[in-house]
């Protein structure tokens, strides 16, 4: 029972792993495969946004539009520039790390509300030059016939199933770097300044540069996942790197809980499953998702994380049943100033 | 002389909130700042330690210049400071709180944190001693594993201390390390701070408890509308005129 | 030559309309702290409550426009008291979030309601005005004379009324306000009121020149943050100015230079600026 307790993390975690492997063999239907990939891929996204608010505290509204540019950058050199996929990947994550680094040098210079609609700014920028540079981007009708990555070895990228395992791995290299960020002085770092940017630079540390760095991340993250995107959709219009796309990565964000590094995949995995399975709400989507955000805001700001946090401490407390006297007390005289 | 400031002033939109301030400190002493409410002690701290631009002046830190540097860079330099209201983050754990105070001695980047290289695993087990260290030294250890939000508000300024100390300093400015604490904690408080010169630490303090300030410093400068107009060995401070005269008319401003 | 102050009556005409919409922000900005990003979609409301108030109802247009700003006045309050009073201590990353769930909800409830279709709004002043040979839509000039009206109504009701310089009050200290005894909630109400109601009107204003839809509020939504950051946050004047002066610059910009630019000019703009000046054009210190 101890034993379980102390590492029913990891069982959880090794069970939710398997699971997953073996998804492609219950589901056989490609339609319900796709969605799943989908939530996978829309999670990477808001790993990207969660290392940028849930971790450093800021909070970016162009995140769709570095989205964006990886998906277009794959699209664009896939479809005109018939580029492997590959390599055109590894450019995309570079082009909006590097587009993100650059932004931010001027978007950091300004603070809180100001740094958010900033890239609000930036996100509906991008959104207009993808939508109207034709040439380039085919505008309003797109990219069509974006092509599914090149194979690796024996291994063929041919369809839904192979894609899924292709994103799966993606997905836990991008859970991998989430978990190391925040299990180290960087990510200390970054959650220094969330708490408070004046404490953190009398620590020593140099906020202006890990804001830096932590949205050069969150953008190349999600160029990683607007990559991802290109080659599993095969088409790309203006549309999904506007600005709504911004505030559904936001709401899986919330829902799954800021700055956790669960909440991510559990929030983007059940909204975007949730309203993919019930397709007949599709116009009610937002109507009940917005009450939703401002409930999950006001009374649970931590999300299912912190919910699920809050339920795991009241059960520990439960199970330690005669905790140290004299820590009891004191925790009572305390709670009574 | 550990830290030497020469003319040392700062204007916010025509207020001379800080005044042409020639101030030192002795190594291994405790100087004391007094002088009343909006007098400019927290702005001549936020000056000493980069958080604002001086307009006139010098700040000097052992010999180096650190006059126009950013605050993270003074802390390089062995600069350590609390602030008059505790900013800890109230829902983690003291010890999580205290481990990023070590990182500015630290070098480990983004790709040793996705690598684990060894200089990462290194430097994560320093930077928890330190804190440990920084806690132990501050007594407050035990508490390592409870939220700062469950701690009592002495321990908060305990804990502050200690994570200036885990970024290891040459000096220490305390802003009001007393406000809002009993008479007792605060006899406690005054104790550490004897406990950090014992240990060749500087430490410059601001702080309205004047039992606390006579008890403690070395020397005392008072700031009175930006400008010093008292230095010196405590009790000479207390029977100076310009001091009384300036108590007393902040508290006839205030009054009014 | 003609052309140009054609376009400059244009220009002014749209710049009302900015200008009514960017105050209401800038209020709510200065009084409260909070970036309203839901700003955009009561603006659509306003439009939509107008419309069917005139076409259902038969209301005559001025009238119209009435009752659509105490609708959205109230909404604007109900808004403040369920969204963002039990927020007031929260972070500012939270109110922007709970924004955007309003956004999310007006709009899209709006689709729900009454379709995705663009509707046209029928106004009495169909015609055409020729002054100096220049011929003026009447609707323009009654954006123009309206939204001054409007403008003059509330500097009247800030500076002049117990009430409205109780706002002016925590606009300029928040602290101070509360020791005087102003009713922080009353203050709040009413300014989210305030800000809801010129929202309405500018809508239903430049309603009859555009069109009603459930995404009107969208591009407008951006722009008057442009505004506001290029005017400073919670500047009335720098409101004012800021909303003429991006009109003019998409107006002309559309005439001279290419339609996609007039619409990328007011971002482009906002970004450089702030770019330079972090804390926006006309805000104090830093
Ligand atoms: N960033 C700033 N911008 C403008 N004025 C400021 C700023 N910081 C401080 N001031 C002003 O400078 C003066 C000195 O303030 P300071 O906080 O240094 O006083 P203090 O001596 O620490 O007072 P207290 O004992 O109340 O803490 C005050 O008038 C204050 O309003
Ligand atoms: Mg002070």
């Amino acid at each position: 029972m101890d034993a379980l307790g102390r590492h029913w993390k990891k069982i959880a975690l090794a069970v939710i792993f398997v699971i997953s492997l073996f998804v492609p063999f219950f589901v056989q239907n490609n339609y319900f495969l796709g969605v799943i990939i989908l939530g996978y891929i829309w999670a990477i996204a808001t790993y990207g946004l969660n290392i940028l608010l849930g971790y450093t505290g800021q909070l970016s509204l162009g995140h769709a539009g570095f989205f964006g540019i990886g998906a277009y950058t794959v699209g664009v050199l896939t479809v005109g520039y018939e580029f492997p996929f590959w390599p055109s990947l590894l450019i995309a994550v570079i082009a909006s790390s590097v587009l993100g680094f650059l932004i931010g040098i001027f978007a950091l210079r300004t603070r809180n509300e100001y740094f958010a609609i900033f890239t609000l700014g930036v996100g509906f920028v991008i959104y207009l030059v993808i939508e109207r540079w034709e040439g380039l981007t085919g505008g309003a009708l797109g990219l069509i016939g974006v092509p599914y990555p090149e194979g690796i070895g024996p291994i063929q990228f041919d369809g839904p199933g192979s894609l899924y395992y292709l994103i799966l791995g993606f997905l836990i290299l991008t859970i991998y770097i989430a978990w190391s960020i925040a299990n180290s002085l960087v990510g200390r770092s970054f959650m220094a300044i969330r708490n408070s940017e004046e404490l953190a630079a009398a620590t020593g540390i140099n906020v202006g540069r890990a804001k830096q760095l932590a949205f050069a991340i969150s953008t190349g993250v999600a160029g990683l996942a607007g990559g991802l995107y290109a080659t599993y959709i095969g088409f790309l219009g203006p549309a999904i790197v506007n600005v709504p796309t911004t505030f559904e990565i936001l709401l899986y964000l919330l829902v799954g809980g800021m700055g956790s590094l669960s909440g991510p995949l559990v929030g983007a995995f059940l909204v975007t499953t949730l309203f993919q399975f019930l397709q007949q709400f599709e116009a009610y989507r937002l109507v009940i998702l917005g009450p939703l955000v401002v409930i999950i805001i006001i009374f649970f700001p931590k999300g299912l994380a912190g919910l699920w946090h809050a339920a795991e401490t009241r059960i520990r407390k439960r199970m330690n049943k005669n905790p140290a006297p004299d820590e009891s007390s004191e925790s009572a005289k305390e709670e009574a100033r | 002389m550990l830290l030497t400031t020469k003319n040392l002033g700062i204007t916010f939109g025509g207020l001379k909130a800080v005044n042409e301030v020639d101030f030192e400190v002795e190594r291994g002493t405790v100087a004391a700042i007094i002088g009343p409410n909006g007098a400019g002690k927290s702005t001549f701290f936020n000056l000493i330690s980069g958080f604002h631009k001086p307009t006139t002046g010098t700040v000097t830190l052992d010999g180096e210049d650190l006059t126009n540097l950013p605050a993270h860079k003074t802390v390089r330099s062995g600069m350590a400071r609390t602030f008059q209201t505790t900013n800890l983050f109230m829902e983690d754990t003291v010890l999580d709180n205290l481990i990023v105070g070590h990182r500015v001695r630290t070098k480990s980047n983004i790709f040793d944190a996705i690598l684990r290289t060894p200089r990462l695993r290194r430097e994560e087990k320093e930077s928890r001693e330190r804190a440990m260290e920084s806690l132990a030294f501050a007594g407050v250890d035990r508490l390592a594993e409870r939220t700062v939000g469950s701690i009592s508000q002495e321990a908060q300024k305990r804990v502050s201390i200690a994570l200036a100390l885990a970024t290891e300093p040459k000096i220490l400015l305390l802003d009001e390390p007393a406000a809002g604490v009993n008479n007792e904690e605060t006899e406690g408080l005054a104790t550490l701070i004897r406990k950090l010169v014992e240990h060749e630490y500087t430490v410059c303090l601001v702080e309205h408890k004047m039992s606390m300030v006579m008890g403690l410093a070395d020397k005392i400068m008072v700031l009175h509308h930006g400008e010093k107009i008292a230095e010196g060995e405590p009790k000479e401070v207390a029977s100076n005129e310009a001091v009384i005269e300036a108590y007393l008319g902040a508290e006839e401003e205030d009054d009014a | 030559m003609e052309l140009f102050l054609q376009q400059l009556i244009n220009g002014i005409a749209l710049g009302s309309v900015y200008s009514l919409a960017a105050l209401g922000l800038t209020l709510v900005f200065g009084v409260l702290r909070i970036p309203n990003l839901a700003h955009g979609a009561l603006y659509m409301i306003g439009a939509y409550v107008t419309y069917f108030a005139l076409t259902s109802y038969g209301i005559p247009y001025i009238v119209a426009i009435g009752i659509s700003a105490a609708v959205l006045a109230l909404i604007g309050v109900i808004v403040e008291r369920l969204v963002f009073h039990p927020l007031r201590n929260a972070p500012h990353t939270h109110h922007l979030i709970a924004a955007v769930g309003v956004l999310f909800f007006l709009q899209s409830g709006a689709q729900v309601l009454w379709g995705s279709e663009f509707r046209e709004m029928p106004s009495p002043f169909t015609g055409v005005i020729n002054i100096f040979g220049l011929n003026i839509g009447q609707q323009r000039l009654v954006v123009i004379f309206a939204s001054i009206l409007v403008m003059a109504a509330l500097y009247w009701f800030l500076k002049k009324t117990v009430p409205g310089q109780t706002i002016e009050a925590i606009e300029q200290d928040r602290t101070g306000a509360s020791l005087v005894g102003i009713d922080a909630n009353r203050v709040s109400m009413m300014t989210f009121a305030i800000s809801a109601a010129l929202a309405a009107v500018a809508a239903s204003l430049v309603a009859p020149i555009n069109l009603v839809f459930p995404t009107m509020g969208e591009a407008l939504n951006l722009k008057v943050f442009a505004i506001i950051i290029l005017g400073g946050l919670g500047s009335i004047p720098g409101a004012i100015v800021g909303g003429f002066a991006l009109a003019l610059a998409e107006v002309f910009s559309s005439t001279y230079v290419s339609n996609a630019f007039s619409e990328a000019i007011g971002f482009l703009f906002l970004l450089v600026v702030l770019a330079v000046r972090p804390t926006g054009l006309f805000s104090k210190g830093a």
